[in-house]
């Protein structure tokens, strides 16, 4: 910071204290102010903003301790220094107790005051540049937008934004592809352990005697092939969170570890006899239903309600249609970004395939289709033949069983994959291009 | 034609004044002129610090300026205070006329060492030019070199040299002067003394 960035102000009823300490800051470069009284002094606060405010500690009326719970008030990160006539002690440290950054005893060492100034400039500095970090952070651990803006969305963020701030271990229910770690992330990055690491455990993902050794580390030689002591997942997620996924796959021992790691907050690495203590908290997820699990005795009782004191059920895509566009749209601009290319929109044939497909895979499956439309998109817009599903809609119309809705569903399904074109449209379903038209009448069809 | 006035006052050992003229001259590209003011020491005395207020004298010094004054610079050697400092080694107007210095703590005898004459004439040298530099519109240099370094005790003094740093001399606002001699660069710079 360059001397004249930093703003000085003091506060002392003597005016050749004042002037003094004007001059000599003056001298440095500083931007300087002075004030006679405490009620002159939060004014020029208002008008100006002040990095160091030097306070007489004795003046007429509100005196520099009061001064400085007001200043606190209005800026707890104003770094202030008190002046005092006496080497009152009491005085001093009820000063330094209500955040003041030193005090000084007139009159003052010029040495002194120099390197006091220089060490609040450095505070002050530190402290502009922590706020700044922790912002860079914030932005940085925002997670992947939770999109959507149907009601039942709204609903499961209402409960992130409870849940987070509390340390309750949650448990996030839903099908496969509902979004699970996106929710446990931006729990994570809510709360107040959100500038510690967020560490997930894929449960499922590993055989039993490897998932013990990812979660608890182990000590060299616990056991073949360990050459090197290795620190688990526990260990690292301390002051975090662990993201336990796919917990209803995890095996009756482990299920018995876990539960006493979590109520004692301590554990032992593999083949080791220290203790180590741990502070996380945990969220976990599952696509399974537990509740059955206990009833065939394959999950904890006891386990089950450690890790479910706040469940959130994630709804399925297709209970949550009126965000299917938006999703739709979200991953197209974000691998329109990464692939860049200029592909803008879906074409309305697109979309409505979109929209009324039942999205099984849910909001993981959009992605998948999207990525894979935009590959092959050639235009400014996805079309219907740049969309592929995995799962096929099945043949028998959705729309119900009457001729008349097979009819329906046969005529949307062939416009949609002519992009609307009636001539081919005709052709395919061996029928005039009159009949076609009155049909888009009748059935109130989009082209 | 404008001056630099070099006051002395109510100082005893005048024999360092010459060199200080001709360094302050060489440095600013001012003439010098040495003039005995009407000043008096008492008012600024005080009893129970046993100092003399250095901003009371600077007042003094500046109350009727000589007409073809560029800066004052009053001489002394009684220790100096301001009133919220333990001491000062001088005290000057930033872009005014006026700047004093004292020599009482730049003797070696005021720490229990034994005198040293070219010690004490250079701290005066760079303290006279340091105090002038401020009444020429110069704040503190963190060039550590640099003679508009603040020095707050008389080693820091020792560790700068007698010199403007470039920017310094670039940032020196005349605003009436009357150099001695306009084509004589600012050049020593990074020369030791």
């Amino acid at each position: 910071m360059k001397p004249e960035e930093i703003g000085i102000l003091i506060v002392d009823d003597e005016a050749s204290v004042r002037d003094s300490l004007y001059q000599w800051f003056k001298d440095d470069g500083y931007r300087v102010d002075t004030a006679a009284d405490a009620v002159s002094a939060l004014k020029k606060l208002q008008e100006n903003p002040w990095d160091i405010i030097l306070l007489d500690i004795k003046m007429p009326g509100m005196d520099g301790i009061e001064l400085q719970k007001r200043i606190k008030q209005i800026d707890k990160n104003i770094v202030t220094i008190i002046i005092t006539a006496y080497a009152a002690v009491d005085t001093a440290i009820q000063a330094l107790k209500d955040g003041a950054f030193d005090y000084v005893t007139k009159p003052i060492d010029p040495d002194d005051l120099s390197r006091l100034i220089r060490n609040a400039i450095e505070k002050r500095r530190l402290v502009t540049e922590n706020i700044q970090l922790r912002q860079q952070i914030e932005d940085l651990l925002l997670p992947d937008e939770v999109v959507g803006e149907s009601p039942p969305i709204k609903k499961v963020m209402e409960m992130v934004n409870t849940v987070a701030k509390t340390d309750s271990t949650v448990m996030i229910l839903g099908e496969s592809g509902t979004g699970k770690e996106l929710i446990a992330r931006a729990i994570h990055s809510r709360s107040s352990r959100r500038y510690f690491p967020i560490i997930t455990i894929n449960c499922g993902a590993y055989p039993e005697g490897l998932l013990e050794s990812e979660l608890f580390g182990h000590e060299k030689g616990a056991f073949t092939g360990a050459m090197y002591r290795r620190r688990g997942k526990l260990e690292m997620a301390d002051k975090g969170t662990l993201f336990l996924d796919e917990i209803g796959n995890i095996s009756e021992k482990m299920q018995m570890d876990l539960l006493r790691v979590i109520e004692t907050k301590s554990f032992t690495r593999l083949g080791g006899d220290k203790t180590i203590d741990v502070d996380f908290r945990v969220i976990s997820a599952t696509n399974k239903d537990l509740e059955k699990a206990i009833k065939e005795g394959s999950f904890r009782e006891d386990l089950y309600y450690r890790l479910n004191v706040f469940s959130i059920q994630l709804p399925p895509l297709r209970e949550r249609r009126a965000d299917i566009p938006l999703l739709a749209r979200y991953f197209l601009s974000k691998y329109a970004q990464s692939m860049n290319k200029s592909v803008a929109d879906f074409s309305p044939q697109a979309m409505e395939m979109f929209t009324g497909y039942d999205w099984p895979g849910n909001i993981r499956e959009v992605r998948n289709v999207v990525e894979r439309a935009m590959v092959v998109a050639q235009g400014p817009q996805i079309q219907v033949g740049d969309i592929s599903f995995p799962f096929p809609p099945p043949a028998t119309p959705s729309g119900g069983e009457s001729l008349e809705e097979v009819e329906k569903d046969q005529i949307r399904k062939i416009l949609n994959q002519t992009n609307g074109n009636i001539a081919q449209a005709a052709e395919i379903l061996k029928i005039s291009r009159l009949t076609i038209y009155n049909k888009i009448e009748k059935y109130h069809l989009k082209r | 034609m404008s001056y630099i006035y070099i006051v002395p006052i109510e100082l005893e050992d005048h024999s360092y004044l010459e060199t200080l003229e001709r360094f302050v001259s060489h440095t600013f590209h001012l003439r010098t002129k040495r003039k005995e003011f009407k000043i008096n020491l008492r008012d600024a005395f005080d009893p129970n610090r046993v100092q003399y207020n250095s901003s009371l004298i600077l007042r003094q010094l500046i109350m009727k300026p000589p007409g073809d004054a560029e800066k004052i610079l009053g001489v002394l050697d009684v220790d100096l205070f301001i009133p919220i400092l333990t001491f000062v080694f001088g005290e000057a107007q930033l872009k005014g006329i006026g700047a004093a210095v004292s020599t009482h703590r730049l003797h070696n005898r005021f720490y229990g060492l034994p005198e040293d004459r070219e010690a004490t004439t250079d701290r005066l040298l760079k303290e006279a030019v340091h105090e002038l530099g401020h009444t020429f519109g110069l704040i503190h240099c963190s060039q550590t070199k640099c003679v508009m370094n603040s020095s707050t005790y008389a080693e820091n003094i020792d560790q700068k040299s007698a010199e403007l740093c470039p920017l310094c001399q670039k940032n020196i606002k005349v605003e009436k002067s009357d150099p001695v001699n306009r084509g004589f660069p600012f050049s020593w710079w990074g020369k030791k003394r």
